[in-house]
């Protein structure tokens, strides 16, 4: 009764005129920022947060969380078009959505995308409103173990991610771990790998990396032959551009699989949208019946990710509202926004102030809603893209990529880093190293080895504390198990004549 | 040329890669009173990637194959990336437009022999579309 109570005050504050305005303000600005690679959801906040002091707390919440999620709405776009990933979740959206496009099924991923954040995004909303601070309180039991643990699972779907060979694809992701290390160490202040270049001190830039590997790599490998030289495939017609029933059905267990994993990792701080996006892509494909098609253009490879990603959302403001723990950098500039009004985000916050959550809980199926309004008729607009011919559309890539990296750190070394990860992104392809791996490596390296020093700082150098506590350990053995899965010769060979056909 | 072989020198990189690692590492704390050290965590990743480029050095020795890699079109790739690079080196003395523009008249008029009058539009146009869009209207800064 009390969540109907809330909900129906919620509407009130969120139906007002003023609010809806602000909602579809921040809707439309995350789904720009989410577009433009390099302009991310936190720096935007940030630079609006000034001008929200004029505004009334619960209209510039309502607003700052519309472009946390339209953002995430948006970010599909240039990966699905371009192969371009704006943020590291959105990296696993290009695996199968930039296969689409290429595959003439653009307007059909980018329509998957947006139905599969809306119905995730939706849950995430479900999930504030109904658990919020219970789950808040499970997610304080999670430790640096379990943590190791859940890093440990999310680096295991290498597994899932290898191409032919399972050594390469593993040494690849050994190379995203060494990038992840390098920079200076949290724990010592030891500058490690940075071969004496001060710009190497705050380390590899996720942006840098994976805009080299996978669109300066792709536009490469595709200038091989002049013979490209005409637009990629775009069916005509408004229904062609669309979802089609057959891929909403494909996709029904993907909606589930995004909305309950994104949602549960966005609730463990730190934990992150990305994680949540790689793992729902693996648990996908683990359970799908045609898994020798993912990466090679299907829709549930696309709908799972997004779903994850845009649920986490949902799960990431529990943490930042109910406990005043930010779990990344976006929710770290929204906790710093609620503090400068004014507002304590803790235990005590929902109580104190069931107008603001409310209002923005109601606010967030409203501005999902709206999302999904504005972005399904944009799909075939934006699906016109393709339609560019590749002398042009490739010189475009490469200039978004350029500005993307460069507004990221306004560094020019980072530029060079990028022409060079992109020359690697090349060779990997000739040389048939997958390149997921290495982004996996590089995204949870960091994480892994914070969690891993963390867990053994408490144990006193004991590993045994990995195993000792319940979650870690079913997570542990959970990973063991996929790891273990290509040592049995009938899953391989099943796994390389799939990759034959 | 082979896939074995460029298996057999890929290995042998990152191997050298992995060796590279562990020397580097051992030289940080492995084990400190506080716990583990920088050196911990790099050591394991790095004998890791020793041993893994080792069975895959050996593997392309033991199974030659038959297997090869078309690297017929890899000389246009390398033009492009070759491009690319010369373009990031004159972002300093002549920004991001004028270099930006040069890339894209190479790739247009070079790379897809398109003429010169196309190549000239796009790379204006490219440069223009970047400024407005970028510096005027997200006042993102340009390199």
């Amino acid at each position: 009764m009390d969540v109907i109570s809330g909900l129906l005050q919620g509407f009130a504050v969120a139906l007002q005129p003023l609010n809806l305005l602000w909602c579809f303000v921040g809707v439309v600005l995350g789904t720009v920022v989410g577009v433009m690679p390099g302009l991310g959801p936190p720096a935007t906040i940030a630079m609006l947060l000034p001008l929200t002091f004029l505004m009334n707390p619960a209209s510039a919440m309502i607003m700052l969380a519309g472009i946390y999620y339209g953002a995430k709405y948006g970010g599909s776009t240039t990966s699905i078009l371009l192969n371009v990933p704006g943020e590291s979740a959105s990296v696993a959206t290009c695996f199968d959505g930039y296969q689409m496009a290429r595959n003439g099924r653009a307007g059909a991923a980018l329509g998957i995308a947006a139905i599969a954040s809306f119905i995730a995004g939706t849950v995430g909303v479900v999930g504030v409103m109904l658990i919020a601070p219970p789950l808040a309180r499970m997610a304080l039991a999670f430790s640096s173990p379990e943590y190791f643990a859940l890093m440990a699972l999310g680096l295991a779907m290498v597994v899932l991610l290898a191409g032919r060979s399972m050594v390469k694809a593993l040494l690849a992701m050994l190379v995203g771990l060494w990038l992840a290390g390098i920079g200076t160490d949290l724990f010592s202040q030891t500058s490690r790998f940075t071969f004496g270049r001060m710009e190497l001190l705050s380390g590899v830039d996720f942006v840098v990396v994976a805009i080299g590997v996978f669109a300066i790599g792709e536009v490469l490998a595709n200038m091989e032959g002049r013979k490209a030289a005409e637009s990629l495939p775009v069916p005509k017609g408004l229904r062609n551009l669309l979802p089609t029933m057959q891929d909403l059905k494909d996709s029904r267990f993907a909606f589930v699989n995004g909305s309950v994993v994104g949602f549960l990792i966005g609730v463990l701080p730190g934990a992150g949208s990305t994680i949540a996006s790689f793992i729902s892509y693996g648990l996908e494909k683990a359970v799908s019946r045609r898994p020798e098609q993912f990466g090679k253009g299907v829709v549930e490879g696309v709908a799972a990710p997004e779903g994850a990603n845009n649920a986490e959302t949902g799960g990431a403001l529990i943490p930042m509202l109910t406990l005043g723990i930010p779990g990344s950098s976006t929710t770290a500039v929204l906790l710093a926004a609620l503090v400068l009004w004014g507002f304590k985000p803790g235990p005590l916050f929902i109580p104190e102030n069931p107008a603001m959550f409310w209002g923005l809980v109601a606010s967030m199926y409203i501005g999902n809603l709206m999302l999904l309004v504005l972005n399904l008729p944009l799909v075939p607009l934006f699906a016109q893209v393709l339609r560019t011919p590749v002398y042009i559309l490739y010189p475009l890539i490469l200039g978004i990529s350029v500005v993307g990296v460069y507004s990221t750190s306004g560094s020019l070394f980072d530029v060079w880093l990028l022409a060079g990860f992109g020359l690697l992104g090349y060779l990997m392809r000739k040389l048939d190293y997958p390149s997921a791996p290495l982004i996996l490596g590089l995204v949870l390296g960091g994480a892994l080895e914070r969690a891993l020093r963390q867990s053994l700082m408490m144990s006193d150098g004991s590993l045994s504390i990995l195993v000792s506590r319940p979650v870690s350990a079913v997570m542990l053995s959970l990973t063991l198990l996929i790891l273990l899965i290509p040592l049995f010769n009938k899953f391989n060979a099943w796994r390389l004549k799939a990759l034959d056909n | 040329m082979k896939a074995a072989k460029a298996d057999f020198c890929s290995g042998l990189a990152l191997g050298g890669l992995g060796a590279y690692i562990i020397a580097t590492a051992a030289r940080w704390e492995y084990l400190g009173p506080d716990g583990p050290g920088p050196g911990f965590f790099p050591l394991w990743y790095g004998v890791a990637m020793a041993a893994l480029s080792l069975a895959l050095v050996f593997s392309s020795i033991k199974n030659p194959g038959s297997d090869l890699i078309d690297w017929s079109g890899a000389g246009r790739a390398f033009s492009a990336w070759g491009a690319l690079a010369v373009s990031v080196a004159a972002l300093k003395l002549a920004g991001f437009l004028v270099s930006f523009a040069a890339l894209s008249f190479f790739i247009v008029a070079v790379m897809y022999r398109r003429p010169v009058w196309v190549a000239a539009a796009v790379a204006i146009g490219g440069a223009a579309g970047f400024y407005l869009l970028f510096s005027l209207a997200l006042d993102v800064k340009l390199p």
